[in-house]
């Protein structure tokens, strides 16, 4: 498998719904699909990022219409363990078919879930639709504060977006100031476990997105499952999205792939690092845990 | 299980195909000796079931029921890959017969000399000896037990099975979930006899919980702590939060944080962690092997 991963099509996006286009992050593309897995009863809620108790810090959250949807619209550069939620869904929420948005590897951790189901009971079948979002790396919720707080000097609660792309982390406050700060700098805050993560676009998802590749309000999409392609045609029929084609797009699928190619390199780098960080007595190298080699 | 004879009847021997060297580290292991069976088999093209039994030690029949919790599946099962051949209730054999895959459910109580037996014999007469549960792979509960309980007040030594015997696979978490006692009845299925494509799938899925066998029999909500924190991995998924049958784990700014009071040490958070293992070569193909398991249960 390459460094994205298996898919059966990649294009460029955007949502055709201008409520949904208000919130989202790039093309609207996760919300728009569970809006229209919701309607067409393809999945019976999903779980999301909702809002949280703290401004910009989300909470994973079982969504079952529309509106709440458009509460959790657009991206939250900090961590919301969805797979909190997975078993819950199922249980007190009463799902039978559960849609889930996840980063890389919080899809890796659904598809664990549904080949060695050891404390997920019920669980596997249940998966109706994974949807993955491109993640370079996530920052713990107090890191998103140093950064906003600190380096961008902007409060957390005034803040109306925030956006990483063309090599700056940007933030938008609800009276119109925009603060900047090179996305080089908040490399020293991005959480330890991201640095042996080699999953850039979401390889195991049914269908992921990201606004990489693609032109400023679409976003990239790779469909990738079979059970992803009928959801996506069938969205594509009912008219929610516009489309290009991905190789008629500035700047492309090339830039995708050099991202991806980066990471998955940089990181692999690390993993490979970790086995030689100590030394034994004998002089030899002794090493961490390595979760793809064994347990 | 109590009320037997204790010791073994004659007839219950070891027969002269004793199994091979024990432990089995690897799938692979297991297979080498069934070679010759399988080529002698080879002009026979309807491949012959395996046999599953239960062994019942000091567990509370959740995950005999588990087994059963596959409903259908489990007739499925019995009608087309395995043979029951040994369990409490569902099996009226007394004695633990030779068998292909043992699933041992409880710990072992060490003050109970049937339980000891019986587990060194299930060890002797199966091929693959499994840890099923929370209790047979870490204790679980049972690691609480000081003894002085109606009415074995004098039963409080009770250990994970590896303590007395050595185990070739653990199927954690309390109680075990059962699509994955049927993932691996499947796959041991495969791996006893399937073909050479089928062996390699199998041996691959297997792996992973063949090592955590040999990793050892502790473990509480702190690995989350000393094996995935500590060493840098944890990327806040939270799966040990969703998997936690007590709800020990709660996330908290993404990450983990155990409520050690609660935590009863059944291992479903560790093993369920996407960091404890993801081995690509299974999980690239999860859809071909979902695919193939629904299949199988048609």
């Amino acid at each position: 498998m390459d460094v994205l991963g298996n898919y059966k099509s990649a294009i460029s996006a955007r949502s055709t719904d201008k409520d949904i286009l208000k919130k989202s992050q790039d093309g609207g593309i996760i919300t728009t699909l569970f809006a229209y897995a919701l309607e067409e009863g393809i999945i019976d809620g999903a779980i999301v990022a909702g809002p949280g108790d703290e401004p910009w810090k989300p909470e994973p959250m079982v969504v079952t219409t529309k509106a709440e949807l458009l509460a959790s619209a657009g991206t939250r550069y900090t961590i919301s363990p969805n797979l909190s939620l997975i078993k819950e869904a199922t249980r007190s929420y009463g799902l039978d078919r559960v849609g889930i948005v996840g980063t890389p590897c919080q899809i890796q951790a659904v598809r664990k879930a549904q080949l060695y189901p050891i404390g997920m009971r019920d669980v596997d079948d249940k998966i109706a639709l994974a949807l993955g979002i491109f993640c370079m790396e996530n920052l713990s919720y107090q890191a998103l504060e140093a950064i906003v707080e600190d380096h961008c000097n902007q409060k957390m609660e005034s803040i109306k977006k925030m956006d990483i792309g063309k090599g700056k982390f940007t933030v938008y406050t609800e009276r119109g100031a925009v603060s900047q700060m090179p996305l080089k700098l908040i490399h020293k805050y991005v959480q330890p476990g991201c640095n042996v993560c080699l999953d850039y676009v979401a390889n195991l998802a049914d269908i992921s997105s990201g606004s990489v590749g693609s032109p400023d309000g679409w976003s990239t999409v790779f469909v990738r499952s079979t059970k992803g392609n009928a959801v996506w045609d069938g969205a594509i029929a009912a008219g929610c999205f516009e489309t290009k084609p991905i190789d008629q797009v500035k700047p492309g699928l090339d830039l995708v792939t050099k991202l991806a190619t980066e990471k998955i390199t940089k990181n692999q780098k690390n993993v490979d690092a970790r086995k030689t960080v100590g030394l034994k007595a004998d002089g030899t190298p002794k090493g961490l845990r390595n979760p793809y080699e064994s347990p | 299980m109590p009320g037997t004879t204790p010791g073994r009847r004659p007839e219950a021997k070891p027969a002269a195909t004793q199994p091979q060297g024990k432990p089995a580290v690897k799938p692979s292991d297991v297979i080498v000796n069934e070679k010759v069976e399988v080529v002698q088999k080879e002009e026979k093209p309807v491949a012959e079931k395996i046999t599953i039994g239960e062994l019942h030690l000091s567990g509370c029949t959740g995950c005999l029921v588990t087994l059963a919790d596959n409903y259908e599946g489990l007739f499925k099962l019995l009608d087309d890959y395995a043979d029951l051949v040994y369990a409490l209730t569902l099996v009226d054999v007394r004695h633990v017969p030779e068998m292909d895959v043992c699933l041992v459910e409880g710990s072992c109580c060490l003050n109970d000399k049937i339980s000891v037996e019986e587990l060194k014999e299930a060890r002797e007469k199966s091929k693959v000896l499994v840890a099923y549960g929370g209790c047979a792979a870490y204790g679980n509960i049972t690691r609480f037990c000081r003894g002085g309980q109606w009415n074995q007040p004098g039963q409080e030594a009770f250990v994970p099975i590896s303590e007395v015997v050595d185990v070739d696979l653990y199927i954690p978490s309390c109680p075990p979930c059962p699509q994955e006692v049927r993932n691996v009845a499947v796959m041991a299925y495969l791996l006893l006899k399937g073909n050479e494509e089928q062996k390699n799938l199998a041996t691959a899925y297997l792996t992973p919980l063949m090592q955590l066998a040999q990793r050892g029999n502790e473990a509480c909500g702190c690995d989350l702590m000393y094996d995935v924190i500590n060493q840098g991995l944890c990327m806040g998924c939270g799966t040990c939060a969703g998997t936690c049958p007590v709800r020990a784990v709660t996330m908290e700014y993404g990450k983990p944080n155990v409520n050690r009071d609660l935590c009863i040490k059944c291992g479903a958070c560790y093993a369920q962690c996407p960091r404890s293992w993801f081995n690509f070569d299974v999980m690239n193909n999860y859809e071909g092997i979902m695919d193939a398991i629904k299949g199988a249960m048609q």
